[in-house]
């Protein structure tokens, strides 16, 4: 009888979450199509979640691409298939690897800082402040985010498809023999503007959802210092597995 | 122990002439945390001019009856009037883009880190009332001054100034649209007895240069007699006793007597329940 409350329980306190996330995201995808705007709000966070995330991306997706490319040189060769290696790289780098790294790293790097930033916000009373001070919190601290997010995770995406590429095309010449003209060639025609959009739909989901955990769980922090690593936490564990959850569904309707 | 009569004695919101109607009125305002009652039932009116004090013990409710006044919280029964307007079902960024303005001093200043001094004075200036940014920065350059902080602290950031002129400035930017209400939050806390003082001559000073209803809670007695023209006791969820500032000393009620004295030994043992009897109810006892 325990279990079963406790299975009630935790049901109730799921779509609960559910229902307050879903309330939450609404609000702030409203307040991003209406004024007032804040585009220096907007810029910066587009400079702190892309550009200064280039460099970790651009590491993920070189040494991903050149495993891949690894793997499936070794997988291939088990049925004399190592000559379709670059189309698989391309395939996997663009369609699933590219969107997929480039919105892990974010969580863990943009999902976490925005929490904590806007939980210490939370704490220290300057949300309270923004609404005595007439301004809306969703229009100047969480629209921002989101829009940033949204709009410069594609980019980051597109750097990270031709890194990973770019990856598997070095360790191939380097060290499996293949040539370079011949791969970049065969990735070229082989490529689909499908396989880079359906990446990029992907991506721009991604951003939605890293930047709305760590908004989400960061304006709700409570309980000082240890509310707001809770906050962190909560944010990069729940922004992972959404974007796993979400590439399952859109991989099924995009494919 | 007995209620003591209000000194302000007004009639009742719906029939008050304008300037005679409270210009903030708390009625019959509950809330609930969980299974604990921290408001059950307060009823607290200011008189337009007046500068109203809450004092209690730490959990008694004073934060929240603050919070529901500005907006910043929701109350589960009651009504938070303005002038006379029913305003408890708004958020507190729609109050304050409303007539009449009011501005607020956090506990812990609540600056925004990453804006300069100047920038968190002028921030309502700029983004909400949209002043050009350069009238904006001399406005709040003005402000600083007056709250005895030169133009050299203006290009600083909060992290680099003190305790004390972090409250300069969160008082400067809570004057600095000129607001007819202000709301004052621990304004001393934290700080010491000289640099206390200081805020308390600068909060005097401004309420008084703007002519505006100031509503502060404090549990510092120094501060509450200073800057309070009426001083209210919120205790159980209640509140227990209101009086004229300078009588608060002969006050007979048992729980401002503990309270002023800083005693242990008394009705106030730290157990936040509901209070029974001792309530001073405005309405009810026909004292407004």
């Amino acid at each position: 009888m325990n279990a079963v409350r406790a299975i009630g329980r935790s049901t109730l306190d799921l779509v609960r979450s559910a229902g307050a996330v879903a309330i939450f995201a609404g609000r702030g995808v409203a307040a991003a199509f209406s004024p007032p705007f804040f585009p220096n709000q907007l810029r910066r966070q587009a400079w702190m979640i892309g550009y200064t995330s280039l460099p970790v991306v651009g590491l993920t997706a070189v040494f991903t691409g050149a495993a891949l490319a690894l793997n499936i040189y070794t997988g291939g060769g088990r049925f004399n298939a190592e000559q379709i290696m670059p189309q698989i790289v391309a395939l996997g780098i663009t369609r699933e690897l590219g969107p997929v790294l480039a919105a892990l790293m974010l969580a863990g790097r943009v999902s976490a800082a925005i929490a904590a930033e806007i939980g210490a916000m939370r704490a220290t009373e300057q949300i309270d402040a923004l609404q005595t001070l007439s301004v809306d919190p969703y229009r100047y601290t969480i629209a921002p985010r989101l829009t940033a997010a949204v709009l410069t995770l594609p980019l980051l995406t597109v750097v990270a498809d031709i890194i990973g590429i770019a990856g598997g095309w070095l360790v191939s010449t380097a060290t499996l023999s293949f040539n370079g003209q011949v791969y970049v060639r065969n990735t070229w025609s082989f490529l689909t503007t499908g396989d880079v959009a359906s990446g990029l739909i992907k991506s721009a989901v991604f951003g939605f959802i890293v930047a709305l955990m760590g908004c989400y769980h960061g304006f709700f922090a409570s309980g000082g210092a240890r509310g707001v690593g809770r906050a962190t936490t909560n944010a990069v564990v729940s922004a992972a597995i959404l974007v796993f959850a979400s590439d399952y569904v859109m991989t099924s309707l995009l494919r | 122990m007995t209620s003591e009569p209000l000194p302000v004695l007004l009639p009742p919101v719906e029939t008050a002439p304008q300037s005679l109607r409270p210009k903030l009125h708390l009625q019959g305002v509950t809330k609930t945390f969980g299974s604990r009652q921290v408001l059950d039932g307060v009823d607290i009116a200011v008189a337009p001019g007046r500068s109203l004090v809450i004092i209690g013990a730490s959990g008694q409710g004073k934060s929240v009856t603050l919070k529901i006044a500005v907006g910043l919280m929701r109350p589960d029964q009651g009504r938070v009037l303005v002038d006379g307007e029913d305003v408890t079902g708004m958020e507190a960024a729609d109050r304050a883009r409303r007539s009449p303005r009011f501005g607020m001093l956090f506990q812990g200043a609540a600056l925004f880190d990453s804006l300069k001094v100047w920038e968190n004075v002028a921030f309502r200036l700029v983004i909400a009332d949209k002043v050009p940014k350069r009238e904006a920065k001399d406005r709040a350059i003005e402000a600083l001054g007056r709250v005895g902080l030169s133009p050299e602290f203006a290009a600083l950031y909060p992290g680099e100034l003190s305790g004390g002129m972090q409250k300069r400035v969160g008082l400067a930017r809570a004057v600095v649209t000129h607001p007819d209400i202000l709301f004052f939050d621990e304004p001393t806390t934290g700080l010491d007895p000289i640099t206390s003082d200081v805020i308390n001559n600068l909060i005097i000073e401004e309420v008084k240069r703007l002519g505006c209803t100031a509503i502060s809670i404090t549990h510092d007695m120094t501060s509450a007699r200073k800057i309070g023209d009426e001083i209210a006791m919120l205790h159980g969820g209640h509140i227990v006793w209101r009086g004229d500032a300078k009588t608060i000393d002969q006050a007979e009620n048992a729980y401002v007597r503990q309270f002023i004295n800083g005693v242990a030994q008394g009705p106030i043992t730290g157990d936040a329940g509901p209070v029974r009897g001792d309530v001073v109810r405005p309405r009810a006892a026909g004292a407004r």
